[in-house]
């Protein structure tokens, strides 16, 4: 048996014995969560528009935003979101929590570096690419945009 | 005057033996199966320090010395510490090395690292060169999980092929008289790589290397696994072991007996670790813990050590490149003429 022969059929072995993650569990887990943390983005857009009538819904969505931003910051912060994190996977990872998370826990994590190498540098680590992502999607409907 | 036997293995005459242990962990290892052999469980696995790397640091320096202080000897008397750990350019074992002031031999094997050590240090005992020498190793999950996972507050799942890095440090100090658990043989493994490239399935990684050194310490020393009272691994976990069980059957030698591995029994079930521990201190612990408690009490007259590593780096990975393994061996049994 040659070389790239053995080690085919071992990683076929492989994947054969691998345990999966049960796809049903998962979705339900993310799908509640997910749902309820947009079920409460949406309260405070709501509870916003109901204290400052003259506020426009530009403008609320953006404070909603910020304060689901903070909000989740803070459960990172006290140690609580990587265990929803755990338990939800995609459903916490999606919303715009989940981008507050990515960039909170490396910035913890890195603090012990110093403020500028450690802290502001390592801070992108996991966001990085969801913000490169962004701008160069952003710069794609750009182009589309001047011809239609 | 052979001292090797066959084509990978060593034969030690004077049998080097292991006359001082100990072992420390983390709280999390301390609610686990072996929460009763370790030495010290340490309820903050920031062990009062200010950052991880530093209390792994800590971890080691802790099991040294007292390692030192079981074999009743005093540092002075050691001479040299072989160890190493997990951290990028070993820097745990080389600081720990600073404060301790014994000649130091650093070494990196990943996970392989406390067989690593035993071996070369019952070599220079063996070899007449030294008197005392200390082996040590340690691992943190929260340094290991900033060097080559994620932040541990990042909102993440885990794979269940995932394995648990143990926090602890072991340290075994061996000598060329003083105990009856003796360093027989050893089994150097060779470098080996199937090309499997999931960094979440270190077991199935490890496995091919654990059962190229068994064949060849058996195939060597002309024994059987049913010749041992207990054959045990490192850290390939769960699905590992089932996996390296599975190849030696395919090799024709029957582990199924009286097989077990460290990362496997180290925690329990409900301790969510899905594959079970791994890292250097999973080995490092259990081998200064349980076994030497077991060969101590009589239950035990020899072991087969295997400790498996997996010589990967971020880089490499992250380059594409498949995970090398190794696993290194060593036989421990009980010294039958006097000593």
């Amino acid at each position: 048996m040659d070389i790239k022969e053995r080690d085919d059929r071992y990683n076929a072995y492989l994947t054969s014995k691998m345990p999966k993650t049960k796809a049903f569990p998962s979705l339900f887990h993310a799908f509640w969560i997910g749902g309820l943390i947009c079920c409460l983005g949406e309260l405070i857009k709501d509870l916003l528009l109901l204290a400052f009538p003259d506020m426009s819904l530009n403008v609320a969505s953006t404070f909603e935003s910020v304060i689901i931003i903070v909000l989740a910051s803070f459960l990172t912060g006290v140690g609580i979101y990587d265990r929803i994190g755990a338990y939800a996977g995609a459903g916490s990872i999606i919303p715009i929590s989940g981008f507050s998370n990515s960039i909170t826990s490396p910035a913890l994590e890195f603090k012990r570096e110093g403020l500028i190498f450690g802290l502001c540098a390592k801070m992108f680590i996991i966001a990085g690419p969801v913000i490169v992502t962004g701008v160069v999607a952003s710069f794609v409907a750009g182009i589309i945009y001047i011809f239609i | 005057m052979h001292k090797k036997q066959g084509k990978q293995t060593i034969v030690f005459e004077k049998s080097p033996c292991i006359i001082g242990s100990y072992s420390v962990v983390g709280p999390k290892e301390g609610k686990g199966n072996f929460a009763k052999y370790f030495n010290e469980i340490i309820d903050n696995d920031l062990y009062g320090c200010n950052s991880y790397e530093k209390a792994e640091r800590k971890f080691l320096i802790r099991a040294i010395n007292m390692a030192i202080a079981s074999a009743k000897l005093e540092n002075e008397e050691i001479d040299a510490l072989i160890c190493g750990d997990l951290m990028n350019q070993i820097i745990s074992s080389s600081f720990a090395a600073r404060h301790l002031q014994i000649p130091f031999l650093g070494v990196f094997g990943a996970c392989s690292t406390m067989v690593e050590s035993l071996i070369l240090g019952a070599c220079m005992i063996e070899g007449g060169f030294c008197e005392h020498i200390a082996c040590a190793t340690g691992s943190h999950f929260s340094s290991a999980e900033k060097q080559f996972r994620y932040p541990l507050e990042l909102g993440t799942q885990r794979p269940p092929t995932s394995q648990w890095t143990v926090t602890g440090a072991g340290c075994s100090v061996i000598a060329s008289k003083g105990s009856d658990i003796a360093i027989t043989k050893a089994t150097i493994g060779k470098v080996t790589d199937w090309n499997v490239s999931d960094v979440n399935n270190m077991g199935g990684v490890m496995a091919p290397a654990a059962m190229e050194t068994l064949k060849a310490f058996f195939e060597d020393t002309h024994t059987k696994p049913s010749d041992y009272d207990l054959i045990i691994t490192g850290d390939l976990g769960k699905l590992g072991s089932e996996v390296l069980m599975d190849l030696m059957e395919y090799n024709g030698f029957n582990l199924r007996t009286n097989y077990n591995d460290c990362g496997q029994m180290i925690f329990n079930n409900k301790q969510k670790v899905f594959q079970g521990g791994s890292g250097c201190g999973c080995i490092a612990t259990v081998l200064n813990s349980y076994i030497i408690e077991r060969f101590k009490k009589g239950t035990l007259n020899n072991c087969i050590a295997v400790a498996t590593g997996a010589l990967l780096s971020t880089l490499s990975s992250q380059q594409g490149d498949s995970i090398p393994a190794v696993a290194h061996l060593v036989l421990l049994e009980r010294r039958k003429n006097d000593f």
